[in-house]
């Protein structure tokens, strides 16, 4: 494996139960790239993030650097309401010191005040900011951050797309990002992999993102999807 | 206070701590009920037990694991939801026990009889409980993070297999333990009731295990007590001081 590269994957094919969701991607990181996964909804790019992670079964070839730390944030967790848990709890589930959390909160724009709160009270933007403070416990290299809610302005200033720019920044990390969202990728991302089961394109968003391939993407195609939770 | 008195509320102290804190992993993983079937498959257990005389315990623990087997194994093959399959159980137990349960000491199979326990019976418990009591203090955080997401735990490199065969082990003990003072029909309550209340009362992980617990100990205290000065089965009172303290807690519900 080449020096700068931290992930490759080759004719990489999942099947879950019976039914091919991804077939034959091929694509590389590189170290301080931010990679965005777009695709319609059911276009397999939560799979592609689990199977990266090491969760599902697969077929071909997945390759990380060695020794690399991988921070993930899940796209949500409905279950953890039906448990008491405070942020703090929260946060602690993965072995940190109290001045490594208060760190990691500040650096996510949130008060140590927010550590006694519940997890089931929070704000889905506090929310999806302590899913960003869960991952970046135990200083990981490299992010796979499931499709942050879009849209969501924390405290009115920072989106959670600056703040993923601001901590990209900061600590150096390489991100893999899922999402369905568009222009996400162009203000985001350097590199963009479209997915719909089939890989669509592979390259800079300005290049790939053509509107054949878009169309591709997210056009005649859609209407044959079926919408599956 | 009488000796046995002493022993008894000994006995209830530990099991029903206990069970109080292993209910609180079992309501943030939606497995309060499953205990339920697995008390229910004690009973033919506890009726060889009673028939031959030895402890009841003893003659549940191969049921329970027998029933968790075969949930386990079913759910595999099948791939019916768990609770369904609890239910397949929960009658055959009890169907099974009834061909040959005393019927004079059937009341002692389904409610119990913690005022009948001796020096033995209760050195083993306490021993069992305070053990079952590390366990779960030593697995209890990973615990919550599989009952949250197990993607999430297994991408923190939790063994979710080992955890989970773990756990299921812990509900066996604490379920053949818990017979011997509630008896095989109220069992699962001693596990469910308190984690309920503790959820209602709490804002943070530590209330809520630490409150089952005490909850759990409080009311198999209140339900030894009050059956010795009223005459009427502990088991079933202790389960009732564990109700009423539900409601109370549903007033205080934060």
């Amino acid at each position: 494996m080449q020096d700068d590269l931290v992930l490759k994957v080759r004719a990489l094919s999942v099947e879950l139960e019976g039914e091919k969701v991804i077939n034959n991607l091929s694509f590389e990181v590189k170290k301080g790239d931010t990679l965005t996964i777009l695709g319609p909804n059911g276009a397999g790019k939560t799979v592609l993030l689990k199977t990266l992670l090491g969760l599902l079964p697969y077929k071909g070839e997945i390759e990380w650097k060695k020794n690399i730390r991988i921070g993930y944030v899940p796209q949500r967790l409905p279950f953890i309401k039906d448990i008491p848990l405070s942020v703090k709890d929260f946060l602690k589930l993965k072995k940190s010191s109290e001045k490594e959390i208060e760190e990691i909160l500040n650096s996510v724009g949130l008060k140590e005040a927010l550590l006694d709160k519940k997890m089931g009270d929070l704000s889905s933007g506090q929310f999806q900011r302590i899913l960003i403070a869960w991952s970046l416990i135990e200083n990981p290299l490299v992010l796979l951050f499931d499709e942050p809610t879009t849209g969501i302005d924390i405290e009115g200033e920072e989106t959670v797309y600056r703040l993923l720019a601001r901590l990209k920044r900061d600590r150096e990390l390489t991100i893999l990002l899922v999402t369905h969202d568009l222009s996400v990728v162009y203000t985001f991302s350097n590199y963009v992999v479209c997915l719909n089961k089939q890989p669509i394109c592979y390259g800079f968003p300005q290049e790939v993102l053509t509107p054949e391939n878009l169309k591709r993407l997210y056009g005649e195609e859609v209407k044959y999807y079926r919408h599956k939770h | 206070m009488s000796s046995q008195l002493l022993l008894s509320l000994t006995v209830g102290i530990f099991i029903g701590g206990v069970a109080g804190y292993l209910g609180t992993l079992m309501l943030s993983r939606r497995m309060s009920l499953v205990a339920g079937p697995l008390g229910h498959l004690t009973l033919p257990g506890i009726a060889l037990a009673l028939i031959y005389g030895f402890d009841i315990s003893l003659g549940a623990f191969p049921f329970v694991i027998l029933g968790i087997v075969f949930i386990w194994l079913s759910e595999i093959r099948t791939k019916l939801p768990m609770e369904a399959l609890t239910a397949v159980i929960f009658a055959s137990g009890v169907a099974i026990a009834f061909l040959f349960l005393p019927i004079g000491q059937a009341e002692e199979a389904l409610v119990g009889n913690i005022l009948k326990v001796n020096l033995w019976d209760s050195t083993i418990s306490v021993v069992l409980t305070v053990l079952l009591f590390l366990i779960i203090t030593k697995i209890y955080p990973k615990m919550i993070l599989i009952n949250i997401s197990e993607d999430l735990a297994k991408s923190q490199g939790i063994a979710l297999k080992k955890y989970n065969l773990v756990y299921l082990l812990l509900i066996a003990v604490i379920v053949a333990l818990g017979v011997k003072i509630v008896g095989g029909l109220l069992t699962a309550a001693l596990a469910a009731i308190p984690a309920c209340s503790a959820r209602n009362l709490s804002q943070n992980m530590f209330q809520y295990a630490f409150g089952a617990t005490v909850i759990g100990i409080i009311s198999s205290s209140l339900g030894i007590f009050i059956s010795e000065f009223s005459g009427f089965p502990a088991g079933p009172l202790i389960i009732l001081a564990n109700a009423v303290i539900f409601l109370i807690s549903t007033i205080f519900k934060r």
